[in-house]
């Protein structure tokens, strides 16, 4: 949270809430900062709040408390309009009675551009996302993909310097919403602007983003790069909503500097890094990710008997459903590398074995 | 509708009964309607198909009641027809002056009620609006309560307040009449409207008021159109108001027609009937072709 401290903040939440109806609160206490030239997702299941943050930095909702600011510039009595942030929405939002042409020239139009030069920036927009031979056609002639990035082109046209998208990629199929994935990522570098993007797809935030706000309940829950928030989570929620991860509850027994040892809920203990556990006697949930599991005594500190309840066989890697200090669910990711004497068995009993520092200690849930 | 192969004889013998039943509805309607268009042309003063008439003899049919419709009310309607029967045509026909005053009421009624429902329209979609069951309820009124309610009610309204025997009168009146058509088609035009396409617009910058004109109205125009084809049909038919607020000398095609069956029955009515057919078809098929346009507009298919 570098930019919090810096001042330097492009965009700015400032302490803002928000409630529809004047009792429940949608949007609590909302505290974020972002520099120029990020790019930022907020990511969160339905409900979250993260569409109405969106919804207020563009002016279509109010924040019913805190400020919001803009290049220093406090922004909550400007009016949509005014606010020259480019948008990108989930259904596109393209102007059916007009040509990709009319629609591209559109916000340059109300600019009061002239002729010539709207023609040439018109023409710039379509051929950055390859849709220069489409300028003459509707909408409706066009594919969902091919919507989707005269949709952008648009948003782009005016040159704002913030661009919001709110899950622009919603409505495509998988492998072409990875493909424009990949070339929102490029426009964002070459063209260095600010970009805030609303998704409830993981993979989606992982891939894009400089850095992911997770938000749950009206409140972010960890705001951090990609890899931190996936190696590092600093709460239950961020640690299950984010990738694969395994749980085991217990109970704190034991602080030493920061490794915590904790006593499960079938009387075993285990080793954890103590994140988010509170002090001993308190509740937590220890969070694995599948792929830190080591079948076999390979791990030095923390090992246990599982029995192989299920085997699913995915290609690369055979997803294998394990019971572990009483847990049915618990996960290990096993390279598919072709030696037929480790091969294992549905029934079978194993050891597993994971690193102290692998094993994070979190708020229970 | 074909039958599948694998019809039953009952099931046959029904699907013959349904068409049977079908075509018999849609004589019962239409029937009234294509009787008057060959009678209008009778050679007779009567309104039945005269024995010449049956046999197609060219002798049975004439245009002389579309003639009357052109001379009743002149000056000198046997004098030669020169510039002078012209204009004395077009000074004195009854029929020309009840179409004259039908055209402008309902030229400025139609106007007056498109503005006043469409705004009411766009009011009544906004989710914030409160009580909208209730306003729409009021605004629609019109087209539940009698007719004959209303016109009683407009004749108290307008002798008090001096609007009684004056064109304002009517128009305003034939307005009141045309709003729930206009608000009704436009609502079920704004139903179908993409929200996101306003606040897309307002995000690239444009003004409400640019956003109206460009995006908004564009766009349920459609709807609108239709709308004040219905409220211009509804005034251009309507009689019983007229008989009460009008003034004798305003007299519209409806009520010249309702004069016409009190004083002197003859097919020239047939004849008036038959010019309002043809041009209510015209019309309701520029609605349809309209509708069919929107449909394109918003993608539901290509073209």
């Amino acid at each position: 949270m570098s930019a919090d401290a810096t001042g330097d903040a492009y965009v700015e939440f400032d302490r803002v809430q928000k409630s529809y109806d004047g009792e429940v609160l949608v949007v609590k206490d909302l505290n974020l900062a972002m520099p120029k030239g990020e790019f930022l997702t907020m990511l969160g299941p339905s409900g979250s709040g993260k569409t109405t943050c969106l919804m207020m930095l563009a002016g279509f909702e109010t924040a019913t408390n805190g400020e919001i600011r803009l290049g220093g510039e406090e922004i909550n009595d400007i009016p949509p309009h005014k606010r020259g942030i480019g948008m990108v929405f989930q259904n596109y939002a393209l102007f059916p009675h007009m040509t990709v042409n009319e629609n591209l020239s559109f916000p340059l139009e109300v600019r009061g551009m002239g002729k010539d030069e709207r023609e040439s920036k018109v023409k710039r927009a379509l051929d950055m996302v390859q849709m220069g031979e489409f300028g003459n056609r509707r909408p409706a002639q066009l594919s969902g993909g091919q919507q989707q990035r005269i949709a952008l082109a648009r948003a782009l046209v005016f040159d704002p310097s913030l661009v919001l998208m709110d899950e622009p990629l919603g409505a495509l199929d998988k492998q072409l919403r990875e493909h424009m994935q990949y070339e929102i990522k490029h426009l964002h570098e070459s063209l260095g602007i600010t970009v805030v993007y609303v998704t409830h797809d993981q993979s989606e935030a992982l891939t894009m983003s400089d850095r992911v706000a997770v938000f749950n309940d009206g409140v972010i829950k960890q705001l951090a790069a990609p890899s931190d928030l996936y190696e590092r989570p600093e709460n239950s929620f961020v640690a299950q909503f984010i990738g694969e991860n395994n749980k085991l509850a217990g109970t704190v027994r034991a602080l030493e500097g920061d490794i915590a040892t904790i006593e499960l809920a079938d009387g075993g203990t285990c080793r954890a890094l103590a994140v988010n556990c509170g002090d001993v006697g308190s509740r937590t949930l220890i969070s694995i990710r599948p792929e830190r599991v080591i079948i076999g005594a390979g791990g030095d500190e923390n090992a246990a008997t599982a029995e192989v309840m299920e085997l699913i066989y995915l290609g690369d890697h055979i997803r294998c459903r394990l019971r572990v200090h009483g847990n049915d669910d618990f996960v290990v990711k096993v390279p598919n590398a072709g030696d037929e004497s480790k091969e294992l068995t549905v029934g079978q009993e194993t050891t597993i074995s994971w690193h102290t520092r692998d094993a994070r200690a979190l708020d229970p849930l | 509708m074909a039958l599948p192969r694998h019809a039953s004889t009952l099931e046959r013998i029904w699907h013959y009964t349904y068409l049977v039943i079908c075509a018999l509805i849609f004589l019962f309607l239409i029937a009234p309607i294509l009787i008057v268009i060959p009678l209008s042309f009778n050679a007779e003063p009567y309104f039945t198909f005269t024995d010449k008439m049956l046999r197609l003899d060219p002798a049975g049919y004439s245009l002389r009641w579309y003639d009357l419709l052109m001379t009743f009310g002149m000056g000198k309607p046997d004098a030669v027809r020169d510039a002078a029967w012209w204009a004395d045509f077009w000074a004195n026909s009854a029929w020309l002056r009840a179409a004259k005053n039908s055209l402008i009421i309902g030229f400025f009624s139609t106007i007056l009620a498109t503005a006043l429902g469409t705004l009411a329209a766009l009011g009544l979609s906004r989710p914030e609006m409160p009580f909208r069951r209730a306003i729409m309820a009021v605004l629609i009124s019109p087209m539940i309560v009698p007719i004959i309610i209303t016109a009683t009610g407009l004749f108290f309204f307008y002798s008090w307040t001096g609007l009684a025997n004056t064109y304002t009168g009517i128009v305003l009146a034939h307005a009141t009449l045309g709003i729930p058509f206009v608000i009704i088609t436009v609502t079920a035009t704004l139903v179908g409207f993409d929200h996101s396409l306003t606040r897309a617009a307002a995000s690239l910058g444009a003004t409400p008021q640019t956003t109206f004109f460009k995006i908004t109205m564009p766009l349920i125009l459609p709807g609108v159109i239709s709308g004040a084809l219905f409220a211009f049909v509804t005034s251009f038919d309507e009689v019983v108001v007229v008989l009460f607020v009008a003034a004798y000398d305003q007299q519209t095609i409806p009520r010249q027609m309702w004069n016409g069956i009190r004083e002197q029955i003859s097919p020239a009515i047939l004849a008036v009937a038959t010019i309002l057919v043809v041009i209510s078809t015209l019309l309701l098929t520029t609605i349809e072709l309209l509708r069919r346009r929107s449909e394109r507009l918003r993608g539901l298919s290509p073209g």
